[in-house]
């Protein structure tokens, strides 16, 4: 154990040195993110370190009980985060948690009744990791370019909706354009998979000393896993989210939060 | 169409403060006044886009608020200052408020509906993102046409045309006010627009009609002031025709 420490440290500052360049940088351009980026290493640190220490802890558990307990630490981060992203959404945070939490136990519910993986702390944590933090990006990403494009298109939803159309049918450009937004990342990731960089699994997997063709098994399951996972947090975000802009009688109204957060 | 007594406040501003007005059934009604004096929040009021906290608006003695908003905003159409036109030719656009609930357009009905607004048959399978200013908005009014609305309201359409096109969109509009008997609800930024189309004058100042009556008795006589003044822009928020009393009629 301490001898791992003690290996860790040079690395540690090896790695710290080439941070010490990007915040040298920061300071010559003035780009003013260098508090930021302390910020940033300091917390990355830290809450890794954390997790480190209650994965160890969990995973010598063994129990399955730890796996409800961590999934829900996760899904309110990412709620929380998530809705940070979607300012000027009434509710936005509830919103973007329900969103999470549908992708989350949906994929995670196929996963385990499947047996893809078994049913244990090691895998299903790091797993629900992955498609909860997928969730997160693309739900923060719909709902907010489903806020900007109503805003933009004020005149063309209002256009539909005094030729009679519902909220749904009036915003269906909107709403399809923010899907796309929200999933293009993911499905141009699956792409190019292999042919960019190593995906995060697959690399960690490499890494640990699996062989090749077991952790090329695993990345394939987890890319299909996650374009899943962002088709379903995106379509519900979007329509959640999508009608907090229509009032009961059918009237576009953005929210004044709105506004100050798209300026 | 009636409306008693609507307020509507936006943020902070009062922009209706009790409009009361009748429109008659087959006539036009221009509305005028100053910007800010809450014409265009009025005419949304008429189709429910936007919702007044107070007050009522009746459609042949009915309530609004009783009638299904799709099917309310389909009686009454609304043409706005600018008209977007949605992707597709003209043809789909004209389209489109029918495929709201399902129905189709026949080839001879969209030919028929953009006659009626004065627009060439071979336009149809024009990109509708290419038109001019002007065959955008007549392609708008045959869109709103599909629907075959009893109530148009239109909202500045020509504000932004030239004077020809001006004049195309206000023959559309007097063809099919005489024509299919529509009643019309117009604003209009133009005191000489009035004068050429409007069957009755609302005059608006600071969210409240001050005048309302036959346009050649509001444009004429003793009360030609009011006009002139609003074309000169020194018709101010509650100015000179404050104690003028709003006239009900129908």
């Amino acid at each position: 154990m301490i001898d791992g420490w003690l290996d860790f440290l040079p690395r540690l500052l090896g790695a710290l040195s080439l941070v010490a360049v990007a915040i040298a940088i920061s300071v010559w351009q003035r780009l003013h993110l260098e508090g930021n980026m302390l910020i940033a290493v300091v917390r990355a640190f830290l809450q890794l370190m954390i997790l480190g220490f209650a994965l160890q802890w969990i995973f010598g558990l063994d129990a399955w009980l730890a796996i409800p307990f961590a999934v829900a630490v996760m899904f309110t981060a990412a709620g929380l985060t998530a809705g940070s992203r979607a300012k000027g959404i009434p509710h936005g945070g509830w919103l973007a948690t329900a969103a999470i939490v549908v992708a989350g136990v949906l994929t995670l519910g196929v996963l385990i009744v499947l047996q893809v993986f078994p049913f244990t702390p090691r895998y299903i944590i790091p797993i629900a990791g992955m498609i909860i933090g997928n969730s997160m990006v693309v739900t923060g990403l719909v709902m907010s370019s489903l806020r900007d494009a109503l805003m933009q298109q004020r005149l063309e939803v209002e256009t539909a909706l005094a030729l009679g159309a519902t909220p749904k049918q009036a915003a269906a450009g909107q709403l399809r354009r923010a899907l796309a937004t929200g999933m293009t990342p993911i499905i141009d990731n699956t792409k190019t998979v292999g042919l960019v960089a190593l995906p995060g699994a697959m690399t960690g997997m490499l890494i640990a000393g699996a062989e090749p063709l077991a952790a090329v098994q695993l990345q394939i399951i987890v890319m299909y896993m996650l374009v899943g996972a962002s088709a379903v947090a995106g379509l519900t975000a979007a329509y959640l989210c999508f009608r907090q802009f229509f009032s009961g009688s059918q009237q576009l109204q953005i929210p004044q939060e709105a506004d100050k957060a798209h300026q | 169409m009636a409306v008693r007594g609507l307020s509507v406040a936006l943020g902070d501003t009062d922009v209706l403060t009790g409009a009361t007005l009748s429109a008659r059934r087959g006539a036009i009604t221009s509305l005028i006044g100053p910007s800010g004096s809450g014409k265009s929040t009025l005419l949304r009021c008429l189709n429910r886009l936007v919702e007044p906290p107070a007050g009522t608006v009746m459609l042949d003695g009915v309530d609004i608020t009783t009638i299904d908003v799709s099917l309310l905003r389909r009686r009454v159409g609304l043409m706005f200052q600018q008209a977007v036109m949605f992707p597709g030719t003209v043809a789909d656009n004209i389209a489109v408020g029918p495929s709201y609930v399902g129905a189709e357009v026949s080839p001879e009905r969209i030919t028929e509906l953009l006659r009626l607004v004065g627009l060439p048959e071979d336009l149809r399978t024009r990109s509708a993102r290419d038109l001019s200013g002007g065959q955008a908005q007549r392609v708008a009014l045959a869109r709103i046409l599909a629907n075959e609305p009893e109530v148009l309201l239109l909202d500045e359409p020509t504000s932004a045309l030239d004077p020809r096109a001006t004049r195309h969109v206000e023959d559309a509009v007097l063809h099919l006010n005489r024509q299919l008997g529509i009643s019309v609800v117009w604003v209009s930024h133009s005191v000489d627009q009035v004068a050429r189309t409007a069957h009755d004058v609302g005059l608006l100042a600071a969210g409240r009609v001050v005048e309302f009556g036959p346009a050649e008795h509001l444009l004429s006589g003793e009360h030609a002031h009011l006009s002139g003044e609003f074309a000169a822009g020194r018709f101010d928020e509650g100015a000179p025709v404050s104690h003028h009393r709003p006239e009900e009629t129908g």
